[in-house]
């Protein structure tokens, strides 16, 4: 079972968000990066689960410049034996996933695997685009992954309950919360990704978009209370401030 | 206690001076803490009992001779990641941070500094894993500050040696598997010894009621006519240097350590002047808790300077002893200085199991006294810059 995780690094949850360049680039200055919860704690840690019980071998990929290493070798450290990066400052989830789909062509990978989303975008699409791209099945938000002989054998959250599904392999699959629980890199992992490879493969930008402007959200303003006992007040004020009613 | 919120506090992007790795062991160990340690510290704080559960996980998260080589089941870590595992394991208690110091510093480095191969080989590797573990006699009920006047001796008995005394203020006594022993010899030399469990008059009786390092095991070791093989004793080293060269390794690994502890009380009380709302606003939009604030994130940061420079220096091994002395004086004050006006900070509730802080404020008295006293550190300082010795 060789399986590829692609994973992407996102700002940590805390960072205060900033833009330069006429507010055209995020402000990646004082940032600390992680890697997307969705990849590492789930996408990851189910794919080394598989590793660990029937073998084969589990790569990461991302799309980057040199600067991301940093989660590569995080990754190394939880237990992923190869490593590739894509070095290319991609613009959109398009360009990562063409990137992504190239290297994957000819891998015969038998899983593919992505968290739901990233944490930064929350685009939800790189996997489902990889997935077209390759022309393999792809199942999006899957909570659970077994295999059972040829098959996997995938479950999904829905409104009110849950969807079994099988697939044949190859496939991609993007993962949600419940597929695994988060690992964290022990001293025997540590040691073990030093001497990892990461192996780069140039990447080809297809200039297709380029980002105008980003803007922040409106400050949130201060709370305002109102007296349990003056209920017309806050229906008048759902109405004319808040404007939900 | 409530939710672990913790979040690390770098003013001056001191992450810039570590390595990949570092931080990668650093937040690692971060995340083992906040996974293992937090959930379960202050029950068991407030119950005095060792989590024993946790040294399988402090075995595998590195923190038991960090620094050792590899080929002896160590991590072949630098001075700066073993300060760091120190940081953040003392984030969660600095009781923890005193097993994994005494296993690291007092047991494993003068097994490994001293040790005869043969002693390397069969203690080391499973020390690293947490397997077995160790504790550190030096101080005696008589014998504190000024260690050469022990009693605790060994009798050459030609196949064995006879060992008689007692230890007291042992960290991890009541559960160590081996203790290495500092003894005087026949001629009065000082002399590492290692004694184990089982040895027929070998006793390890626990110390009660402790107001601090309560999740922490702490006893005596006693010694009566025990029979020690003569191969158990260490043959690399004589004299006090034997002993100050392991305390060395470990107030380095304090100096550190308490970092961790004055950054969960400053992270603590920052969090909370922020949300404790009185007089129409909150506590952090008052001058004198902004001076506390201001004062702590201060030290914290001088604090940080000087262990890692300090980490650089033991890299180097540049490090002199009174170097070490000026940063385990002064980070072990600086962190119990923060703990008391932490404690300010959060009113009534600081007193409480909801929060670290009187737990870190407790711990911390011991730390400012073992491990070489705030007032002996000085001595240390002032004997070095003046050439003068004020001991006696």
């Amino acid at each position: 079972m060789d399986i590829l995780v692609c994973i992407s690094q996102v700002p940590d949850t805390t960072t205060k968000i900033s833009f330069i360049d006429n507010n055209s680039k995020f402000n990646d200055d004082k940032v600390t990066f992680i890697v997307n919860p969705y990849d590492e704690w789930y996408a990851l840690v189910r794919a080394l689960e598989l590793k660990e019980t029937l073998g084969g071998s589990v790569t990461v990929i991302t799309v980057g410049n040199a600067s991301v290493e940093p989660i590569i070798r995080k990754a190394l450290a939880i237990g992923a034996d190869n490593a590739v990066r894509i070095d290319l400052d991609a613009v959109d989830s398009f360009e990562t996933a063409s990137a992504i789909a190239t290297y994957a062509k000819n891998k015969n990978f038998n899983i593919i695997l992505a968290g739901k989303e990233t944490i930064d975008y929350n685009g939800s699409e790189v996997g489902g685009m990889i997935a077209g791209l390759l022309n393999l099945p792809f199942v999006s938000l899957a909570t659970k992954l077994e295999i059972v002989g040829d098959h996997a054998v995938v479950e999904i959250d829905i409104e009110g309950g849950v969807e079994v599904i099988t697939s044949k392999m190859p496939l991609v699959l993007s993962a949600a919360k419940g597929m695994a629980e988060a690992r964290i890199p022990n001293m025997r992992g540590i040691m073990a990704a030093r001497t990892k490879t990461i192996e780069v493969v140039a990447g080809q930008s297809n200039n297709l978009v380029s980002v105008k402007s980003f803007e922040l959200p409106a400050p949130k303003s201060a709370v305002k209370l109102i007296n349990p006992e003056n209920m017309e007040e806050l229906v008048q004020l759902l109405h004319s401030e808040a404007k939900v009613i | 206690m409530s939710k672990d919120r913790f979040q690390g506090h770098d003013f001056y992007q001191i992450d810039d001076l570590l390595t990949e790795e570092q931080k990668l062991i650093r937040d690692s160990v971060r995340a083992w803490v906040k996974k293992e340690v937090t959930p379960i510290i202050e029950d068991h704080a407030q119950r005095c009992v060792f989590p024993k559960h946790l040294i399988k996980g402090l075995g595998e998260i590195g923190a038991f001779g960090p620094y050792i080589p590899v080929e002896y089941g160590g991590q072949g870590l630098d001075q700066i990641s073993y300060g760091l595992i120190m940081q953040e394991i003392e984030r969660g208690d600095s009781g923890i941070r005193s097993t994994a110091s005494v296993q690291s510093s007092l047991v494993m480095y003068p097994i490994y500094k001293y040790g005869s191969e043969e002693q390397r080989r069969k203690y080391l590797p499973k020390l690293a894993t947490g397997e077995l573990m160790g504790c550190f006699g030096l101080t005696e009920p008589d014998s504190g500050s000024d260690p050469s006047s022990m009693i605790t001796n060994i009798k050459d008995k030609g196949d064995h040696y006879l060992l008689n005394g007692a230890k007291m203020w042992i960290s991890n006594s009541p559960f160590a598997d081996i203790a290495i022993v500092w003894a005087k010899n026949d001629e009065g030399k000082i002399r590492g010894i290692i004694v184990e469990r089982g040895m027929e008059g070998f006793t390890t009786p626990e110390t009660h009621d402790k107001w601090s390092l309560r999740a922490s095991a702490t006893g005596e070791l006693v010694f009566d006519n025990v029979k020690v093989p003569k191969e158990n004793l260490l043959p690399n080293v004589e004299g006090l240097k034997g002993p100050l060269g392991c305390l060395n390794s470990a107030r380095y690994g304090i100096s550190w350590g308490v970092i961790g502890a004055a950054m969960d009380c400053y992270d603590s009380a920052l969090r909370y002047a922020k949300e404790r709302v009185q007089f129409g606003k909150p506590l952090a939009g008052f001058q004198l808790q902004q001076k506390k604030l201001a004062e702590m994130i201060t030290e914290i940061t001088k604090a940080q300077l000087l262990a890692w420079r300090l980490g650089v220096l033991r890299n180097e091994e540049r490090a002199t002893p009174a170097q070490i002395s000026m940063a385990k004086r002064n980070n072990v004050a600086m962190a119990l200085d923060i703990a008391r006006e932490a404690r300010q900070i959060h009113g009534g509730m600081g007193i409480t199991g909801e929060y670290p802080i009187m737990r870190h404020m407790m711990n911390l008295e011991s730390v400012i006294t073992y491990e070489g006293t705030h007032d002996i550190h000085l001595l240390i300082l002032g004997m070095e810059i003046t050439g003068e010795n004020a001991f006696k």
